[in-house]
């Protein structure tokens, strides 16, 4: 199948790739752009290790074509921490202990991201039913919620 | 060193940011499926589609004519006359005659990108003679059953036995029948648990070549490198030390990834495309299909109480399968199943028994969790039989330090009652219960394993240390040996590297399994340390002209040991190490051992639960976990051990379940269908640990990763019975068996 010309933006930066339309974004990023901070943990949008943002949406990169991403704009993990350091979020999570094996952690990191941008202040349950897209296998979700909640909380602060 | 000598510790016990932390929440930590090579080819598995088939014939042709198709291979690639279990693991890898699981691979081809080689998958004609199956572990010992290999059974089964059995044990102690004549209660229950699976979010993934020479290298998501290069070599006739096998960062585990799937595939794949790395990414479907997901298992339990709660005798018979393979965990199951309790009389009968389903491989715990449903169930059921609390029973008839335990050996020092004390305390069990709520008490049990371990320091230039395990990291354990090591150097944390290192660098390491990393990495590490001291304070005397054993080793420097030594102000690690080139070389220790001194681990868990009457689903409103660590080096990343094995054990309880259709085809192969718990089906999972120092560790440490997800199971099933009545003795506890039992224990 031939290839498609793809133009868009990753984390800020104009980025062309060329895509086999039966490819996914994931599979874009990854393969084509060498972005494996997002994971594959399912490939059916169950799991949530692929999550991305595309034009502000969270999405399962996974379940999104890699030519959708034409003229759109994709952040994902790689983007999250700037040349300041780390987002609030990436702190506390390992402040907290928040992850084990990490593998879920760069889908979580994005889809907390993404909560809090339409929630800064997220009551434990609404933080829980937010998160309940991405699958971790190794923490039980205790100390990934304590996590969350406190980067809000400071987020929180900081914009007052 | 004895339980008093501890000290309070500068670093041990606290909870420091961990090393690997910053790459893992940036998406900079490598992974299995994370690296790629230059000219490097795709593979793609075919895999059975039956769980019972004579393969007829394998047409390769229309696969080998598609462009970009570089290697197609089948059973045929592989060496024979393998034996034992390096022929189980070449069978499970590819099937030889029979596909004997839906699932199994069947041929495998490697082609220049991925989606070309999934094509070229999709060309391999396969033509099977679908054969009769058995999938549970009751139908596979009836009379009619299919047979899944003749001649598969070892010299424990006795004569007359099904074929499909392959290994039968019996042992215990006492006499159970004059138990149990003792007591004045005798009850029995039947016990089923389905089979289910880690759940790792990570797909198993490798990237493998292999030369003509026989010379290869693999980076693999796995827990044991050395164990990859084992069992690969075997399957493919290979020398081990000619195979470099390099850990990624692992994506989970709990046992799953301490075997192989398709690593051989991309080597053979490797070898016939001319040496070209061959990367394999398992599908979700595939590792739930493929993969090795624990036993199911079929149990009946009897045990004898007295009126006033003290365990007379116990006797269980436990049937497992673990697959088209011998090797499910039935002996464990049975180890574990009476641990907690001190009996006089007790016997085990154990049935490891095929069926056409994947090789189970080791989950958390292997085994334990479903002895301890059977057991914990029948034992709250007497309880409230008899009127008794099950804390005071559980407590009454605990094993102390001393005791023979229901396996046999001496328990060595243990920490059970401590954890039954701190868990009777605990607030959770003051909180009130509202209608349709429950509260339900169970304990566990786990060994902690040692295995082959070997781990090198060396002191850097500066004074800093780097150390270099063969454990790979799952759950924190960098933090938890730099921890250690630091404090034994007498040196910053921050001063501290702990590598993960390849099949090339150490002698022959053990997987991170069985609670072992912490605990033996960790002692071989600090016995590395103490070698370095040793070195270091010779080069001290040897500076200082007095004698070696006149030095001693003070927060970080040496110094002469009292008075009498001479007078010589301290000379720290940084000074030694600065001028190590003049005064003999690089200072490094290295241990190399199975070491000694292992310490269980017991926990005892406290479910609340509300039963929706109408739909029959089990909300878990509180959670807490009591168990021995014996020393919690980092304690967050002990309370989160804890946190995820209750985790896991609840999703084992409520939801996850192997579900096969009457064609033996697996109908749940994808996480939508194979629920495991989300966070919103979670409460906070509190946590109490307590510390019983295990003597056989400089710091007194348990492997603590494991028993966790062994009292989740009976302990939710008996709060359901608090809560409604209504008793389940079979997993998983959804809510259309939640119904039916509450419609049952109505109608009675």
């Amino acid at each position: 199948m031939s290839k498609i010309h793809v133009t868009t933006t990753v984390n800020g930066d104009p980025v062309e790739f060329l895509a086999d339309p039966r490819e996914t974004l994931l599979d874009c990023l990854r393969d084509h752009l060498g972005l494996t901070g997002s994971k594959e943990g399912c490939g059916t949008g169950d799991c949530g290790a692929c999550s991305v943002t595309l034009d502000d949406r969270l999405v399962c990169s996974c379940l999104v074509l890699g030519v959708e991403a034409e003229g759109r704009r994709v952040d994902t993990i790689e983007g999250m921490a700037d040349a300041d350091g780390l987002h609030p979020l990436q702190r506390k999570f390992i402040e907290h202990a928040a992850l084990q094996c990490g593998f879920c952690t760069p889908g979580l990191l994005v889809a907390a991201k993404a909560l809090l941008v339409q929630n800064p202040d997220p009551t434990e349950e609404e933080v829980r039913y937010g998160l309940a897209g991405n699958l971790c296998r190794c923490t039980g979700y205790d100390k990934i919620v304590r996590a969350v909640m406190d980067a809000a909380a400071e987020m929180r602060q900081e914009a007052a | 060193m004895a339980k008093d000598e501890f000290k309070e510790f500068r670093l041990v016990g606290t909870r420091p940011d961990r090393p690997d932390g910053l790459d893992k929440v940036t998406g900079r930590a490598r992974y299995g499926a994370d690296i790629s090579a230059p000219g490097m080819l795709w593979g793609a598995v075919v895999r059975s589609p039956h769980a019972h088939a004579r393969i007829v014939s394998i047409d390769t042709s229309r696969a080998e004519a598609l462009e970009g198709v570089k290697a197609v291979v089948t059973r045929a690639d592989f060496p024979t006359g393998l034996t034992g279990e390096d022929w189980d693991l070449q069978e499970n890898t590819m099937a030889g005659e029979r596909a004997l699981y839906d699932g199994h691979a069947v041929a495998a081809v490697a082609a220049t990108s991925k989606l070309r080689a999934e094509e070229a998958a999709r060309l391999i004609d396969v033509t099977y003679e679908v054969l009769p199956h058995v999938i549970d572990v009751d139908d596979a010992i009836k009379p009619d059953a299919p047979v899944i290999r003749e001649g598969a059974a070892d010299a424990t089964v006795p004569e007359g036995m099904p074929p499909n059995v392959v290994r039968y044990m019996e042992f215990g102690h006492g006499n159970v029948e004059a138990g149990f004549a003792e007591a004045d209660l005798v009850r029995e229950g039947h016990y089923k648990t389905e089979a289910t699976h880690q759940g790792y979010i990570e797909p198993h993934a490798c990237l493998g070549q292999l030369g003509g020479d026989g010379k290869g290298e693999m980076w693999v998501c796995t827990q044991g490198q050395w164990f990859i290069r084992k069992m690969c070599a075997g399957v493919l006739g290979l020398d081990a030390a000619q195979l470099r096998v390099t850990p990624s960062e692992i994506g989970g585990g709990f046992g799953g990834k301490t075997t192989i799937f398709m690593e051989p595939l991309s080597l053979a794949l490797s070898r016939k495309a001319g040496g070209k790395p061959v990367k394999i990414v398992m599908t979700r479907s595939e590792v739930l299909r493929a993969t090795g997901p624990t036993a199911s298992a079929s149990m009946d339990v009897r045990i004898g109480m007295k009126k006033d709660g003290t365990l007379t005798a116990a006797r269980a018979e436990f049937r497992m399968q673990g697959g088209a393979f011998p090797g499910s965990p039935v002996d464990m199951a049975l180890y574990c199943a009476f641990a907690p309790y001190k009996l006089d009389h007790v016997a085990h009968v154990g049935y490891d028994v095929l069926a056409n389903r994947p090789k189970c491989a080791a989950y958390r715990a292997p085994g334990s969790p479903m002895g301890a449903f059977a057991v914990e169930s029948l034992i709250d059921e007497m309880c409230r039989e008899l009127g008794l609390d099950p804390m005071e029973v559980r407590l009454k008839n605990a094993v102390r330090e001393g005791d023979r335990a229901s396996y046999g050996p001496k328990f060595a020092s243990i920490g059970l009652v401590e954890t039954l004390e701190a868990t009777r305390a605990h607030p959770n069990l003051a909180e009130p219960l509202g209608p349709n709520q429950g509260r339900g008490v169970a304990s566990g049990y786990w060994f902690n394993h040692n295995g082959e371990t070997s781990v090198s320091l060396a002191i850097s230039e500066d004074g800093t240390a780097q150390v270099s395990i063969g454990t790979p990291d799952i759950g924190g354990s960098r933090a938890s040996i730099a921890l250690m090591t630091a404090e034994t150097l007498g040196i910053p944390y921050e001063d501290v590297r702990v590598n993960v290192v390849e099949t090339g660098a150490l002698g022959v390491n053990e997987p991170t399994h069985g609670s072992r990393a912490t605990f033996a990495s960790g002692k071989a590490a600090v016995l590395a340390a103490g070698q370095a001291i040793t070195e270091m304070c010779r080069r001290a005397a040897a500076e200082w002209g007095i004698e070696p054993e006149a030095v001693e080793w003070v927060d970080g420097a040496a110094q002469p040991a009292g008075p009498n030594a001479g007078k010589f102000p301290p000379m720290s690690i940084a000074e030694i190490a600065g001028k190590m080139g003049e005064t003999g070389g690089p200072i490094s220790g290295h241990h190399e051992s199975v070491p000694e001194g292992v310490g269980a681990s017991f926990g005892c868990h406290v479910v609340d639960v509300e039963v929706d009457p109408e739909t029959g689903r089990v909300t878990i409103l509180r959670y807490l976990v009591v168990q021995d660590a014996g020393r919690a080096i980092h304690p967050a990343y002990v309370e989160g051990q804890y946190q995820g094995g209750a985790a896991q054990g609840i999703g084992w309880a409520l939801n996850e379940a192997y579900i096969y259709d009457d064609k033996g085809r697996l109908q749940n192969p994808v996480f939508l269908d194979y629920r495991v718990p989300v966070a919103s089906d979670l409460p906070m999972i509190d946590t109490v640990i307590v510390e019983v120092p295990n003597p056989g560790h400089p710091y007194g440490v348990r492997g603590v990763g494991e028993t966790g997800i062994t009292p989740p199971l009976p302990a939710i099933a008996n709060a359901i019975q608090d809560a409604t009545g209504a008793r389940l003795r079979a997993l998983p506890m959804n809510p259309p068996a939640v119904l039916a039992a509450l419609k049952a224990a109505r109608g009675a």
